[in-house]
């Protein structure tokens, strides 16, 4: 869990949007809306680094994912990858690149094939890159190195409990040696006992192989554990991007602060003093995004310049972003330190939050 | 404690499979009083959810083997006929499942779906029912109930499902409701308003809950008593402070220690569970917990009874350690946890 600093980031996101067409008409498709499921995203990945990416389902990080693994072309904006752009790279291009990005996914029950045992589970990146020859030895090496034993090799994913077919995804993310793996929702689907062993495990890859991790959760309790720095994720843009221990001391944004108190803290006494903010509401619909801040119809802080400017990301001391007209935990002096960050969506204004 | 409204004596359940007879549960036996909260805890497969199912019948397949009781006031229900059980389920005892995305019927309006199940155990004329539905829907804070009722379910979201699901839950007024892991496929946001929702229902009518979970900090937030579940058999059962200050079971300690905290200092590994459940088709003797416990000794080979081992007569547990051990190991590094086996991390 080391970053360093300096160096040229491995991944550089400016600017993104990722927008899904609704099509409709008798003859003729016609687009008649967009969901603007990745909108206007800027952040850079370090080498070395795990970045959390924290948001509820629908806010567009699963797509985001996608876009930058470029399963999916985004609508606008570039991603690169080593200094490289591959926002419109082609297949062909791509493939070499693929084998320096894995991936890892959150349901370990549909992401293994039921038909493969696990060696060809295992060996198939290999297989796909032209080095599926000495394939066996390598398999066995890395069942070896998730925790699982050689003799796995020969079972099918359904002989296993849902935390060991997550060691089989993650060693074959592992098969091609690759600089960044994207994990997500990794754990989501399982134990909380299982989630700390799979979380340690991921811990002690990272450690050995220098992995640039993208960690994709729900929530922020998991997150915590991996992460060198944690973005929130709001309705297709990131609203918060700190430090992961800054963040849960000192959270700017009110949705951030919103999801910190709705995890049940496993306390009873403590639980029963804290002052709990339930979010009334659910996030609104992508199609149709509210104007100004997208937090603001649920935001207990919300004034009228909420309803009508959108807030620029703002950078506080220690690099930590937030997008919010009405920050909190920042002192008056913080706020007239700030200045409005370069990775704001080109739509915000210009408009930076005022000392009390 | 005045009269229990639920009661389950000495439950078996078992599953005749290729592998081999499945016992699920084994020997449960707990009572549920009147506006009480029993929290249901344990890991996947540690039978659960097939307790939760057996009191309403829902395991009733050719290859499955029950015994014991499960009586609901004065009846009892293990061994019920069908129609008289399709008469307490859903209008005495009614039940919310864990995924709120296939438990809805896709082809059906929210609101034929919740008036089906209000005609199907009251005699009412249809508008009546209607009206009781919007209601519903309007109470577990669906807005704008009256044109929603008119919705599919994959209009609504996963937390609107689950009030959905809540809603006709309550749709019949309910002494029993079971919830089956209902906030686990939700958002923390959700999940906060769903639980809220449970919370008021067992204020409003006094209704006892049963709630299936594998999520500490659920429990922490929302039950009275809490049984601990592990390979088919309560392992510890208690008060809820009982269970989180005083937990006697090793099972116990691992899980309250394996749970990440965001109120504290983050430790440098998350402290696990070494190993996995054993298979409930081929259980070790005696304790099941054996061979994932750090703490294992001579007399573990034997079966422990589930009975209270000093401190107050409703905290039962199933280990073998003296009480003065048991305090003495659960410290790790000055909390609650398992440790792990040989060296002390």
């Amino acid at each position: 869990m080391s970053s360093r600093e300096g160096s040229d980031p491995l991944i550089r996101v400016e600017h993104l949007k990722h927008h899904f067409p609704i099509k409709s008409g008798l003859l003729f498709d016609r687009t008649v809306d967009r969901i603007h499921a990745v909108d206007d995203v800027t952040f850079e990945l370090r080498e070395g680094e795990t970045l959390g990416l924290v948001g509820e389902s629908g806010c567009g990080k699963t797509t985001l994912v996608r876009a930058i693994m470029r399963l999916v072309e985004p609508t606008e904006g570039t991603i690169r990858f080593g200094g490289r752009d591959i926002s419109h790279a082609s297949q062909r291009e791509l493939r070499p690149l693929r084998r320096q990005m894995q991936m890892v996914f959150q349901d370990p029950y549909a992401s293994l094939n039921p038909r493969k045992r696990v060696d060809q589970i295992v060996a198939s990146p290999m297989r796909l890159h032209g080095e599926g020859e000495d394939a066996a030895s390598r398999v066995r090496e890395l069942l070896d190195r998730v925790g699982l034993s050689a003799e796995h090799a020969n079972r099918y994913p359904h002989e296993f409990s849902g935390g060991q077919r997550q060691r089989i995804g993650v060693a074959r993310a592992l098969a091609l040696e690759p600089k960044l793996i994207l994990l997500d929702e990794p754990v989501s689907a399982l134990d909380v006992s299982v989630q700390a062993q799979i979380i340690n495990l991921l811990d002690d890859l990272q450690e050995e192989f220098g992995l640039t991790y993208l960690f994709v959760a729900h929530d922020l309790s998991v997150v915590r554990h991996v992460s060198d720095r944690i973005a929130v994720m709001y309705l297709g843009k990131i609203v918060e991007l700190a430090a992961a221990e800054e963040l849960y001391v000192k959270p700017i944004m009110p949705y951030t602060a919103a999801l910190l108190a709705a995890i049940p803290i496993p306390d009873p006494k403590e639980n029963r003093e804290r002052e709990r903010i339930v979010l009334e509401g659910e996030p609104p619909n992508p199609i149709d995004p509210p104007s100004g801040c997208p937090f603001h119809p649920r935001c207990p802080r919300a004034t009228e310049i909420c309803t009508r400017v959108e807030p620029p990301l703002t950078e506080y001391a220690n690099g930590h972003l937030a997008a919010c007209h009405h920050p909190l935990n920042v002192s008056d002096d913080e706020i007239a330190a700030a200045r409005k960050s370069p990775a704001s969506p080109l739509s915000s204004g210009d408009e930076l939050p005022q000392p009390a | 404690m005045s009269e229990p409204l639920l009661s389950v004596e000495d439950l078996h359940v078992r599953f005749n499979t290729e592998g081999g007879v499945v016992h699920a549960v084994d020997g449960v036996s707990f009572d549920l009083a009147r506006g009480e909260i029993l929290a249901v805890v344990g890991e996947s497969g540690c039978g659960k959810s097939v307790t939760a199912q057996t009191i309403m019948g829902l395991t009733r397949t050719t290859n499955a083997e029950h015994e014991g009781s499960v009586r609901f006031r004065d009846r009892e229900l293990l061994t019920a006929p069908n129609s008289e059980l399709r008469k307490v389920r859903g209008a005495e005892i009614a039940m919310i499942f864990q995924d709120p995305m296939t438990s809805l019927n896709p082809v059906h309006r929210i609101g034929d779906q919740i008036v089906e199940q209000i005609l199907a155990h009251e005699e009412l004329p249809e508008p009546e029912a209607r009206k009781r539905a919007v209601e519903l829907l309007d109470r577990v804070g669906i807005p704008q109930a009256r044109e929603r009722m008119r919705s599919y379910p994959h209009e609504f979201s996963g937390g609107m499902r689950q009030r959905v699901m809540i809603a006709m839950a309550l749709s019949c007024g309910p002494e029993v409701l079971i919830a089956d892991e209902p906030t686990t496929a939700l958002d923390v946001t959700i999940q906060a308003q769903i639980l809220e929702r449970i919370r008021e229902l067992r204020e409003t009518e006094d209704a006892g809950v049963i709630l299936v979970t594998h999520d500490l900090g659920v429990v922490a937030d929302i039950a009275d008593r809490i049984l601990v579940m592990y390979a088919g058999r309560i392992v510890e059962q208690g008060t809820l402070d009982e269970i989180f200050y005083d937990p006697q079971h090793p099972y116990t300690w691992g899980l309250l220690g394996s749970i990440t905290r965001i109120d504290r200092e983050r430790p440098e590994r998350l402290p696990a569970i070494a190993g996995l459940p054993p298979s409930l088709a081929d259980r070790p003797e005696g304790c099941h917990f054996r061979p994932r416990c750090p703490h294992e000794f001579d007399k573990c080979p034997e079966k422990p009874p589930l009975e209270p081992r000093g401190g107050a007569a409703g905290h039962c547990d199933r280990c073998w350690l003296s009480p003065e051990e048991k305090r003495a190991k659960r410290m790790v590094q000055g909390q609650i946890g398992l440790g792990s086996k040989g060296a002390v991390a």
